[in-house]
């Protein structure tokens, strides 16, 4: 994983809730190899390929933007990673949302992706600051888990510690459980003792 | 001790190291895998050079990709060749690795979520992870299951653990019977209607009361797997004789003197009296009734017979707006009625609702019937197809008909080609109805499998009882 520690990026207003994963990253495309055209390929493409102008992600303002905010429940649905893992395909790190689906939110914690989840108050704000100022540049500094944007009042947000320190370190889990591999033995002796069946 | 919930009994029987900061390392007793992700796990695995830690407990089944027709054709009658490597890989890898293979022509294939339980490898008290959001179904016994990531399957694989947080719990209590002519489908989507997509979020919700213990396991089984739309992480029923009735002589159940020992433990996986949940909710059975959805969400929802909603009515802006979008993207107005809404295409199976019982429901209402519009069964797994066979199921349909297909997850998540054309409608039996979910600009009703079967007969979306009585 790719440490991430301070975001200054273009923050695109993707307005809507209920973004889910299949919007994120449609079936047909888990296929094939990941690119920074799965996200949210058939709301960004027509059926020739060819770029929709009326859809927010493909205006040139945002050209090179980092974070994505949107409203509630974003990631919603399947446990396919690929939702997630095409954001930073696409370049985004970061998604700011009122709410987000579950195992979407664990999975942009896997792959280096931050999640911001903020009140309806703050996003709406936030989303109004956007429209305002297309191309806005939002600030997120993960030591001190705030986010903030010239024009909008920053915020605080929340996140599970050891993730957080995976995040800022680029660590992967799997070396941290590697501690634990003798206790992981114990627990096994016992279980199975007790319920063989099981083994 | 204090009184503690079903889910925290499961948990702390699985929680190998507890860290200061509430981290948990979690032992997991069996993975479930499937063809849409293997090969993304394994690539995983072989990058970080990590090894399968206790193979036998990972289970690989092909459903995703697997064709729905012409079956006897075996892996040369997949047209696309990268769905045939991925099947391969999963049954050539999955062998290598020692991991338990239930391969595209293995006869006991079908949509994992169908399977594991049917085998006996899903049991009470167990802990399940998948890399499959639906992986919440195999709660239905008691268990403790739930959908990840591809990176986390692999930690999975890897050391037989995962790292969680204490379990936020919620107990969903439905009292009563369900009113007449509603399914475990229709008590579901009120639930999810009710609680909103993300009103359980993060949450593990035990199911609990007389309607939900007049439940059938396969209809527990549709129940929890939909637990994951409005937002649980996991759902679950604690097992009763029900289940133990389900469960004895699964070939993957315990045998023997096992069998009892296991007895002993599954009959005290209950919540104890007095137990404290974070959130509880009530249902009064009665009032659930034939559901459809109308919209891209599955809170989307409302009884068959009702009118879908004017978003003017709604005074939150940000669901207003929501209303509004899925509105034109499924061409509706507010007001108008499902039954007044033409479909095209009609799908029975899924892991939601391709069990004996949901055919058994669909075939009652289609016998003696034609279909109008273009119609369809996946059973859920190949021995469902075998037994439906037996009882004359598929003959039922064919009469009227349905096309009668082999098993997968087919139309569901519409990734073995099994797709609608643009702006096309279904009325759908399985999980979502989310935008392009059955194709690029699909449209899908979600319902029960007799009221897929009724709409079928009456080419709108309507309920079985407004056909009326079988000629």
């Amino acid at each position: 994983m790719i440490p991430l520690r301070r975001l200054e990026a273009g923050a695109v207003p993707l307005d809507e809730s209920d973004v889910d994963t299949d919007q994120l990253a449609p079936g047909r495309l888990l296929l094939g190899p990941m690119s920074a055209t799965v996200l949210l390929h058939d709301r960004r493409f027509d059926a020739a390929g060819a770029p929709r102008a009326d859809f927010v992600l493909n205006d040139p303002v945002y050209a090179g933007a980092g974070i994505l905010v949107a409203r509630r429940n974003f990631g919603i649905g399947s446990s396919r990673e690929y939702a997630a893992r095409a954001l930073p395909a696409a370049g985004f790190r970061c998604v700011i949302a009122a709410s987000f689906g579950d195992i979407f939110y664990g999975n942009c914690l896997q792959v280096g992706v931050l999640p911001i989840a903020l009140d309806d108050a703050a996003i709406d704000a936030l989303q109004r600051r956007l429209h305002e100022r297309p191309g806005l540049r939002v600030t997120v500094d993960l030591p001190a888990q705030t986010v903030r944007a010239e024009g909008w009042e920053a915020r605080c947000f929340t996140i599970n510690a050891m993730r957080k320190t995976c995040l800022l370190e680029g660590l992967d889990e799997t070396a941290l459980t590697e501690r634990y591999r003798d206790a992981i033995g114990a627990f096994e002796a016992a279980y199975y003792g007790a319920s063989p069946w099981l083994a | 001790m204090p009184p503690q919930t079903l889910v925290e009994k499961i948990w702390n029987r699985h929680a190998v190291v507890t860290l200061d900061g509430g981290d948990v390392l979690l032992y997991v007793d069996r993975c479930l895998m499937h063809e849409g992700f293997w090969w993304n796990a394994v690539d995983a695995l072989r990058e970080r050079g990590l090894t399968v830690h206790r193979p036998e407990n990972i289970i690989a089944c092909a459903d995703h990709f697997v064709p729905t027709a012409g079956r006897a054709l075996g892996h040369a009658g997949i047209d696309d060749p990268r769905r045939r490597e991925l099947i391969l890989r999963l049954e050539n890898e999955g062998r290598d690795l020692g991991v338990q293979v239930i391969g595209m022509m293995d006869p006991r294939q079908g949509i994992l979520h169908v399977v594991a339980p049917e085998q006996g490898i899903t049991l009470p008290g167990m802990v399940i992870v998948g890399s499959d959001s639906h992986t919440s179904t195999h709660g239905a016994l008691g268990t403790i299951a739930f959908g990840i990531g591809t990176t986390e399957v692999t930690h999975v694989m890897a050391t037989q653990t995962l790292w969680q947080t204490a379990p936020k719990t919620m107990r969903i209590t439905v009292a009563g019977r369900l009113a007449p002519g509603a399914t475990a489908k229709d008590l579901i989507l009120t639930i999810v209607g009710k609680l909103g997509v993300g009103g359980g979020a993060g949450m593990f919700v035990e199911y609990a009361g007389p309607a939900i213990a007049a439940l059938s396991i396969e209809e527990r089984l549709t129940v929890c797997n939909m637990s994951i739309e409005f937002g649980a992480r996991a759902g679950l029923v604690a097992p009763d004789a029900t289940t133990f009735a389900y469960l004895e002589g699964r070939p993957h159940a315990p045998h023997g003197a096992d069998w009892d020992a296991a007895l002993a433990q599954w009959r005290l996986l209950r919540t104890d009296a007095g137990a404290r949940f974070d959130r509880e909710v009530a249902i009064a059975g009665e009032t659930v009734v034939p559901m459809a959805t109308w919209g891209t969400t599955l809170d989307q929802v409302i009884p068959i017979d009702a009118p879908i909603p004017d978003p003017a009515a709604e005074p939150d802006a940000t669901r207003r707006d929501a209303l509004e979008r899925a509105l034109a993207y499924m061409d509706l107005r507010p007001g108008q009625r499902l039954r007044d809404v033409r479909i095209d295409r009609v799908f029975i199976g899924s892991c939601t609702n391709g069990r004996l019982e949901d055919l058994r429901a669909a075939a009652a209402v289609v016998r003696g019937r034609t279909a109008v519009v273009p119609a369809f069964v996946s059973p859920g797994s190949s021995d469902v197809k075998r037994a439906a066979e037996a009882e004359g199921l598929d003959r039922i349909f064919i009469a009227a008909g349905f096309g009668w297909h082999d098993s997968g997850c087919s139309m569901c998540a519409a990734a073995n080609g099994d797709t609608l054309a643009p702006n096309q409608r279904s009325a759908a039996t399985s999980n979502r109805n989310f935008p392009g979910r059955q194709g690029p600009g699909s449209r899908t009703h979600i319902l029960s499998p007799a009221s897929a079967a009724a709409s079928a007969i009456a080419g709108r979306i309507t309920g079985a009882g407004a056909l009326g009585a079988h000629a």
